[in-house]
């Protein structure tokens, strides 16, 4: 059976179990056994355990050992530690006689295969060491003792193991004892004893019932007995048909469970089974008559055995097949599946600015053509009677729409090229473009290519906390670097620039350089709220994690309570002030008062609520109670405002307020009105009413009719403001569900969201870009660090028992009804980062847009007197997207599909590490739970992705209708 | 362009070069025990000394710049405390940068500093050599076309590869290996060494190779 990493093989070798992927499900929170095994039932029967050597066996089996003395294991390049260990307590130990059962568990031989390999004169010193120790230990022996040396795994040429070689899965086993154990001599070419039949054997030995589940076959050599061959013969029936019971037990209760054992292939056993107890209770009675065994029935006897024996191999070789099994062609297939998809989210969205047609012929057709594919082969399944294979159906789909659109993609190449090649000069010029487009695209493609290439060595993995903050600096300082050499923040150069001293920047670069400055210490302040993994052993998690009510001292306690509390205020007062200033928080609607009142509710719930959960249990005395209710009621009072909120949003998400001005003196439909924040602008508001009235006047002598005028505040940023609502609604609901003093970290998570839109949007301004509706590369790819950056800056790792469970419960007293509820809760905690930045990201679209209003504004006054055409300001800010709905609504695809390209990626890369490096030591621990966390990553990430384009699209609803209903009016 | 100067460009770049070899095998004749990676600070330390001094006696001796106009005393003596200025606080916001970039804050503090003296060394020193403290020359240099001479573009090459050595050199601290060198900042110090001299060696043959692409603008 392929050996993982030491602690399954210490399962194997303790419950007789296979060692398997999925019993992690049973006990994500401890590594602790929980399946029955050999010490739980030694324990259980009173017997004394005694425990000496690797500290593995610490947490699988805690408080189960009589006495024990553990050493620390980890350090592979530690030879003697855990030896040395042993070898002082092991004589006085064996010979105090106080244990039935002690394991001694040697690591110098294997650490030192790991670091010298098996020739190197280092290990010649250890095993002649361990020869010693064996030799000296046999002296020390009782006669009732029965010694057992084995190795759990063998080594390869060059000391590692791991994989499937003859060399890695064959040890030795040694076992003496000094009353003659062997009616006859050993067999010359002794066959495998396979590792699980060790816990059968020890646990018959011993007298105390095999483990439940376990599947191993009693050596049936150790019970000969002293007797004649008849006694030792039904001695060893007896054993085996012990044995058989419990493992028939073991697969008909599993069978009743789970069905991956073959049907037919259980039916075949359980028939070899009936026949031969029944064979063997009238064996049994037979024997029992008679005082004098005949010999026909001594070789029925023995054929019995091998019966029993033949069953437990069979169902042995029938568990191996079904459990530790890899399916190659499946694996390969889903990387194709998930690589192909890659490639066609890449090429859609370099497809998708090309063409007007393209919805039709690439996305439609080839999604009706995986549903009809999906459609035959569910018929097809279903007629012929066969379990359906929903995965096998799913992936075809999948594959046959992903056909489709390469075949449509590949019938438009030859056209789309003869329509470029027709004038030639272009095509020389489209090829130097395309060469420097792919020259930029190097760099942030780079990044990405480093980050996927981190995820296959488990060193990189497990230190992509500081993996992911680098890359991110990385690509900043490296978007910078580009823009600088480009000369783009450098003014051009004038000969009076020269004769002067100044630097010849840009006034922008200033607020670049600050938002590149604030990003990177934001960046680096996120790691202070880091999670740590058992394989990094000096490293201590981080203070914040812990929740409030954990710390003892009362001051600090108070401090930070009033430090989270202020910053949830802050935070609010941010989103205010930032609606405000883009005149969003002018109208009456539902929403808008939601935001202005509901928002304080919601941070005064979440107050009260760590209030009442970091309060120590005994100082409320007689307000138990109520502390009860309360503790259950806030998380429910949030919950319930932020669906309020949340739903509010979807049903009205317009936060303009439409001023109908047609009575008044004709003013101008000017989207942008906010709050006049200076002098200056009061100093415009009166000569500007003046110019209108003038206008307006001027407008109805020459048309006689009266044009009915708007004035709409808010509507330049109505998209972003929709989805600034909707975030800030969502962190509160997760910074509820993790512990007090991350929300620093959320608050860091919003803030570097803010500097990344913002240098997005400036690196754009500076490198004057031709194409506002496309989001570059460098954006999408930096947008993905930082979420997986504040996965791990929000207190996860993608390991078990790194997952808050505490989430399950705010809200809820111990108990759940069902798995679901408990389920999302926890989920949305873990990927709190990755369904925030998934939301966020049509921010990265629209955020250009609103950011240009400063700038025009401020040239405003200039363009006063020409203002006589409302079209000239009428369409600014995102108000330019409805410009050419075709363009936005390409535009949030192509963003969807680069984002859902880099997010394929990350899981490619991640898929495959775990799939070339199945054999891998560290496939358990490291590849296998990340590999399962980038892929419900993967899922949660594309929903909210999802989620947040519809939001959008949403809105985009909502104007229309109010600019139809404008028009009938 | 002329040949010469291309030629001088080279030895002086290998005299760099050579110099940079030397304080790894030369302090070890006089100081038992010393080592690149058991001693890393003295290295450290070492290294940029004798870079520094090196690169002001060929700036002294090449004169790769032309004269400022104005050559009095107090002049030269406000030019070289300016320099020094300057250096200083390009140490300063290497090691901040550093810290930035995932350095710890308050541990090895005297390591981080060393090796952001070191990065100021290659690149810091050598522009101020060249350029002299005048931030508009640096800004026009780090620039496409910017270089107006082959000494610039060579400050290009190096500068460029000693901080993308630097940038690489981090690369395989994670690593598992338990090699001495993966110590902080070991691997990022040699990194950035290894770039510095990699550009020293490629920035004339890069020259000589695309003399006839370059034409550098007459100041």
């Amino acid at each position: 059976d392929p050996p993982p990493a030491p602690m399954q093989r210490i399962k194997g070798l303790t419950t007789g179990s296979l060692p398997t992927f999925i019993d992690v499900g049973s006990n994500f929170a401890t590594y602790a056994i929980q399946e029955d095994n050999l010490l739980a039932q030694m324990v259980q029967n009173g017997r004394r355990v005694v425990f000496m050597g690797d500290d593995t066996w610490e947490g699988l089996f805690p408080k189960k050992f009589f006495r024990s003395y553990f050493f620390p294991s980890f350090n592979v390049k530690d030879l003697h530690t855990v030896d040395n260990g042993i070898l002082q307590h092991l004589y006085p130990t064996v010979d105090s006689g106080e244990w039935d059962l002690l394991i001694a568990h040697f690591l110098g031989v294997d650490h030192c295969g790991h670091k010298h390999g098996p020739d190197h004169p280092e290990m010649a010193k250890k095993l002649t060491q361990m020869n010693e120790m064996l030799r000296s230990l046999v002296d020390h022996l009782g006669n009732d003792t029965l010694l057992l040396v084995a190795g759990d795994h063998g080594m390869t040429e060059t000391g590692d193991h791991g994989g499937d070689s003859e060399k890695e899965v064959n040890a030795a086993l040694f076992v003496y004892s000094k009353t003659p154990l062997f009616g006859t001599g050993p067999p010359e070419e002794p066959e495998a004893v396979p590792q699980v039949n060790l816990v059968p054997t020890v646990a018959l030995l011993l007298g105390v019932p095999i483990p439940y589940s376990n599947i191993g076959e009693v050596m049936a050599e150790l019970f000969s007995g002293d007797g004649d061959a008849v006694s030792a013969a039904l001695q060893q029936l007896s054993v085996y048909h012990i044995n058989a019971k419990q493992v028939d037990r073991f697969l008909h209760s599993y069978s009743l469970v789970a069905q991956d054992l073959p049907a037919e292939q259980l039916q075949h056993l359980q028939e070899l089974f009936s026949s031969a107890v029944e064979e063997h209770t009238q064996l049994l009675a037979q024997v029992q008559g008679a005082t004098l065994v005949p010999p026909e029935l001594e070789s029925r006897l023995g054929s019995l055995i091998g019966r029993f024996q033949l069953y437990l191999r069979e169902a042995r070789a029938v568990c191996t097949q079904s459990w530790a099994r890899f399916h190659p062609l499946r694996m390969v297939g889903g990387c194709t599946l998930i690589a192909t998809s890659c490639l066609l989210c890449y090429v859609a969205s370099e497809l998708a600015a090309a063409s007007d047609s393209f919805y039709r012929s690439c996305l439609l057709y080839p999604l009706l053509w995986g549903l009809v594919v999906a459609v035959l082969l569910g018929l097809a399944r279903a007629f012929t009677q066969e379990g359906l294979d929903l995965l096998l159906v799913l992936s075809s789909a999948a594959a046959a729409s992903q056909l489709g659109f390469f075949w449509h993609w590949w019938g438009r190449h030859p056209k789309r090229a003869r329509l470029a090649g027709s004038p030639p000069p272009l095509a020389s010029i489209g090829l130097r473009q395309r060469l420097r487009a792919w020259l930029g695209l190097a760099f942030p493609m780079g990044i990405l290519l480093f980050r996927c290439g981190a995820m296959f060595s488990d060193s990189f993995v497990v230190a992509e906390a500081r993996v992911a903050p680098f890359l991110l600096a990385s690509l900043v300082m490296l978007l910078v670097g580009k823009l600088h050499w480009d000369g783009r923040l450098t003014v051009p150069e004038g000969p009076k620039q020269q004769l002067l001293g100044f630097s010849s920047y840009r006034r922008e670069i200033w607020y670049l350089l600050c938002f590149v400055a604030m990003l990177l210490v934001c960046v680096r302040l996120s790691g202070f709220f880091h999670q740590c993994r058992e394989e990094i052993p000096q490293c201590r998690p981080s203070l914040f994690l812990s929740p409030l009510a954990s710390l003892r001292n009362t001051r600090a306690k108070n401090l930070f309570y009033l430090l989270c509390v202020a910053l949830l205020a802050g935070l609010v007062y941010a989103v205010r002030s930032w609606l405000r200033h883009y005149g969003n928080l002018n109208s009456s609607d539902p929403l808008v008062l939601f935001v202005r009142w509901g928002f304080p509710l919601v941070v005064l719930c979440i107050a009260c609520y760590w209030a009442v959960a970091s309060s120590t249990d005994d100082s409320l005395g007689k307000l138990q109670e109520l502390v009860q209710v309360a503790v259950v009621a806030f998380p429910w009072a949030v919950y319930g405002l932020a669906s309020v909120g949340l739903l509010l949003l979807l049903c009205n998400p317009m936060t303009v307020l439409a001023k109908d001005t047609r009575e008044s003196a004709g003013s101008i439909v000017t989207p942008y009105l906010g709050v006049p924040s200076s002098e200056v602008d009061f100093l415009h508001v009166i000569p500007q009413i003046y110019k209108r009235m003038q206008e307006s006047q001027k407008s109805r002598l020459e048309r006689g009719s009266c044009k009915a005028t708007i004035a709409a505040y808010g509507l330049g940023s109505v998209y972003s403001a929709a989805l600034v609502i909707a975030l800030t609604l969502l962190g509160f609901l997760l910074m509820l569900l993790h512990s007090e003093r991350l929300s620093l970290a959320f608050l860091l998570l919003f803030l570097e969201a803010f500097m990344l839109l913002h240098i997005h949007t400036r690196a754009r301004g500076l490198a004057g870009d031709a194409e506002p509706f496309s989001v570059p590369w460098y954006a999408v790819i930096s947008w993905l660090l930082a979420a997986s950056q504040f996965f791990y800056s929000t207190g996860h790792q993608p390991i078990f028992p790194a997952i808050h469970w505490n989430a399950a419960f705010v809200g809820f007293h111990l108990d759940h009804g069902t798995n679901l509820l408990p389920a999302v809760l926890v989920g949305a905690n873990t990927f709190a980062s990755h369904i925030l930045f998934a939301v966020g990201c049509p921010l990265l679209l629209l955020w250009p847009f609103v950011c240009e209003m400063p700038s025009s504004h401020r040239k405003k006054p200039k363009k006063e007197p020409r203002e006589e055409l409302p079209e000239v300001e009428e369409h600014m800010m995102e108000m330019r997207l409805r410009e050419s709905p075709e363009k936005f609504s390409t535009a949030l695809l192509q963003l969807g599909l680069k984002y859902l390209f880099v997010l394929g990626t990350q899981l490619l890369a991640c898929v495959c590490a775990a799939m070339i490096l199945r054999r891998h030591l560290m496939v358990w621990k490291v590849f296998a739970p990340k590999f399962l966390f980038e892929s419900l990553g993967f899922v949660v990430s594309s929903i909210c992705l999802l989620l947040g384009i519809s939001l959008v699209m949403r809105v985009d609803c909502a104007v229309s209708t109010w600019f139809s209903q404008l028009q009938l009016r | 362009m002329k040949e010469a100067e291309v030629r001088r460009l080279l030895a002086a770049n290998l005299l760099c070069v050579f110099s940079v070899i030397l304080t790894a095998v030369v302090p070890a004749f006089f100081w038992d025990g010393f080592s690149v990676l058991g001693t890393h600070l003295a290295w450290l330390c070492i290294c940029s000394v004798c870079v520094s001094t090196l690169s002001i006696i060929l700036h002294l001796v090449l004169k790769p710049n032309l004269s400022p106009k104005r050559s009095s005393f107090a002049h030269k003596i406000s030019r070289f405390l300016k320099c020094c200025m300057y250096f200083f606080m390009s140490c300063i916001l290497f090691h901040a940068i550093i810290v930035l970039y995932g350095a710890h804050i308050s541990w090895s503090v005297t390591e981080t500093f060393l090796f952001a003296v070191l990065l100021s060394t290659f690149t810091t020193l050598q522009c101020l050599c060249i350029l002299g403290p005048n931030i508009q020359a640096w800004i026009r240099v780090f620039s496409k076309n910017g270089a107006m001479c082959i000494w610039e573009s060579s400050l290009q090459i190096t500068t460029m590869c000693s901080i993308l050595g630097a940038w690489f050199g981090a690369f395989p601290i994670p690593l598992d290996w338990d090699r001495p060198w993966q110590v902080w900042p070991i691997s990022c110090s040699l990194g950035a060494t290894f770039g510095y001299g990699a550009g020293l060696v490629i920035a004339p043959l890069w020259i000589h190779w695309n003399r006839k692409q370059l034409t550098y603008k007459s100041r």
